[in-house]
């Protein structure tokens, strides 16, 4: 017999079983379950099932991040009957506006932990694979059934391995490699499977760096993304956990249905064209092509190294387009101005926003006029996706936003490092 | 189930959910009988106003890829779209039918026999799908799947649950 994958484990403990198999339909117990500005979406499902409490509110977390703050009286009506629904039914965690993104907030405050299982009603709920924890996402009516029941049907996805020898060269991230990943396969490449990383590459990755790839793994259909749990992971969140937990790793003999290697120290700086984030390419080969706006942010790439490696590129610039940076937290926000790189970044000619998700959905702060090409450091560019159909949207490292927000055109940052 | 008649609407690969209802609605549009005037509204502006009850969408690889916004199935339910027949699905998208109701159909090579407008037969009982002058086959969804479907989705079936057993 062989050996269990992550997610075969993880699942299994979510489920309350002593094991369990790709395939099988369990019905699974997340540890925590979050939602944020869809939340009175979700309440009105709540209330059509006939429920009338959520089930454990203390493992239930809201934040507010979309749209923030309320550009228009209805994204305020709708944070306002979120404000009163926290309320009443005595959510265990809310968190306001500015406080930042709901995946990085969660991560900040370690409200889930390694081998937990974590349902969030958004896309990128695979982040919380950087520390070791089942994140998928889910639609609203699951998470009113969440809300109701406390439990969700699942199927027990099958795994692909991905394996990731050396060490980046400078100038390369981590959002390179997920791009080589998601360009390779295709933006279906992981579907409805679960994504486990391995290899001596993840030894060299910092908290932030980790995050990276789970969080792209939405980009690549994945149920989920794995990066085992080492030491730095675990003492990030000693201090604010409120919980025992048991980390979980897949067993050396465990089956995978796929597998996909890849030496990182071979990368150069990539870039992913409009309109689907598989559409990738070397910097080199498409530098020159111009862009009218430079973003900076999102769950993906708005964290202080991040920032800090914008700052680095930016140093003794001035930006030639317009240059918005949006931190991914008010943590976040914090570290960036206690160490000048905000300062850094202002100096160069950037504008900065409130944390939270800013422009990448299309809602406001930074929404594209009709053929006005956009760089950003976001997850995903398809066509419309930043609230203008006619306005194409190129993905990078924050490396290469930074470096064509100078030159106002696609650049390969290793000039300016 | 006796075989049904539908109209079809065929697209191609990887159709992603900001085509399929554009995310700056999310948050604008809160009626989900609204939903529909937005539906696919990037990628056929001729879907929204000529699609009627009961017509099915037809589709290549990857269908409902990107965010797992609901509404990307609601607008097309409330457009009067019974089932999408697909190469595969995104899977997000995929729970997100099932919990609505629609069903998803994974079956190859569809697409490139059918034609927007054409009438196709579905027979689900059989899992046949007669387009485009051939028979194509696919295995019907798991009995847990299944079981939602058939109570038209997960609040339907949510709703007679906690009927019988009020918290
Ligand atoms: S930053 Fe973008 S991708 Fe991330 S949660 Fe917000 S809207 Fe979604």
């Amino acid at each position: 017999m062989t050996g269990y994958t992550f997610v075969e484990k993880a699942l299994a403990r979510a489920a309350g079983r002593e094991s369990a198999r790709a395939g099988d339909l369990l019905d699974v117990r997340p540890d925590v379950i979050f939602s944020h500005d869809n939340t009175t979406a979700i309440r009105k499902i709540f209330l059509q099932i006939g429920a009338e409490r959520i089930l454990r509110p203390e493992r239930v977390v809201i934040t507010l991040d979309h749209a923030v703050p309320a550009p228009t009286t209805d994204h305020a009506l709708n944070h306002a009957e979120i404000r009163k629904w926290v309320r009443e039914q005595g959510i265990g965690h809310f968190f306001e506006i500015g406080r930042g993104i709901c995946h990085q907030v969660i991560s900040e405050e370690a409200l889930v932990l390694p081998g937990e299982v974590i349902f969030g009603s958004d896309s990128h709920s695979t982040h919380f694979g950087w520390m070791g924890a089942f994140g998928m996402g889910v639609g609203r009516t699951e998470m009113a059934a969440l809300w109701a029941t406390g439990e969700l049907w699942l199927r027990v996805p099958e795994a692909m391995r991905v394996t990731l020898a050396g060490r980046l060269q400078r100038g390369v991230t981590v959002k390179d490699i997920s791009l080589k990943l998601i360009g390779d396969r295709s933006i279906s490449g992981g579907a409805y499977r679960s994504i486990e990383f391995t290899g001596d590459a993840l030894d060299h990755f910092s908290i932030d760096d980790r995050s990276v790839l789970p969080n792209m793994m939405a980009e690549f259909g994945a149920m989920n993304g794995y990066l085992p749990p080492n030491q730095m992971v675990f003492d990030t969140l000693e201090a604010k956990r409120e919980r025992d937990y048991t980390p979980l790793y897949p067993d050396a003999d465990a089956e995978y249905s796929e597998e996909y290697a890849l030496d990182v120290s071979t990368l150069t700086p990539l870039v992913a064209l409009p309109q689907q984030p598989d559409n990738v390419m070397r910097v080199c080969d498409v530098a020159g092509e111009p862009v009218q706006q430079a973003f900076l942010g999102t769950c993906t790439n708005g964290k202080y190294e991040d920032l800090a490696a914008a700052a680095e590129v930016l140093r003794g610039h001035k930006v030639s387009i317009r240059m918005i940076v949006i931190p991914s937290s008010s943590e976040v926000l914090k570290r960036a101005a206690a160490d000048g790189t905000l300062s850094t970044l202002l100096e160069a000619g950037a504008t900065i926003g409130t944390p939270g998700c800013g422009p990448c959905m299309g809602n406001h702060m930074g929404v594209p006029a009709p053929n006005e090409a956009s760089i950003t450091s976001a997850n995903r560019n398809f066509k419309g996706r930043m609230g203008t159909a006619d306005a194409p949207i190129y993905l990078a490292s924050p490396y290469v936003v930074a470096a064509s927000a100078i030159t106002g055109c696609i650049t390969d940052p290793r000039e300016f490092l | 189930m006796p075989q049904t008649q539908h109209r079809a609407w065929v697209y191609g690969d990887n159709v992603n959910t900001d085509v399929i209802f554009p995310g700056k609605y999310t948050y604008k549009v809160r009626d989900p009988k609204d939903f529909a005037a937005h539906a696919l509204e990037d990628l056929d502006p001729s879907f929204a106003t000529n699609a009627r009850q009961g017509d099915i969408i037809i589709a290549g690889r990857n269908w409902g890829c990107g965010s797992s916004r609901e509404q990307a199935v609601t607008a097309l339910k409330y457009a009067g779209v019974a089932a999408i027949i697909a190469e595969s699905f995104n899977g997000l998208y995929f729970r997100n039918c099932v919990n609505q109701g629609v069903l998803p159909i994974i079956c190859d090579g569809v697409d490139l026999a059918a034609q927007t407008g054409e009438t196709i037969t579905l027979d689900i009982e059989h899992g046949e799908i007669h387009a485009g002058g051939q028979i194509f086959t696919f295995t019907p969804p798991p009995p847990g799947v299944q079981a939602i479907l058939n109570e038209g989705g997960l609040l339907p079936m949510l709703q007679k649950r906690f009927k019988r057993e009020p918290v």
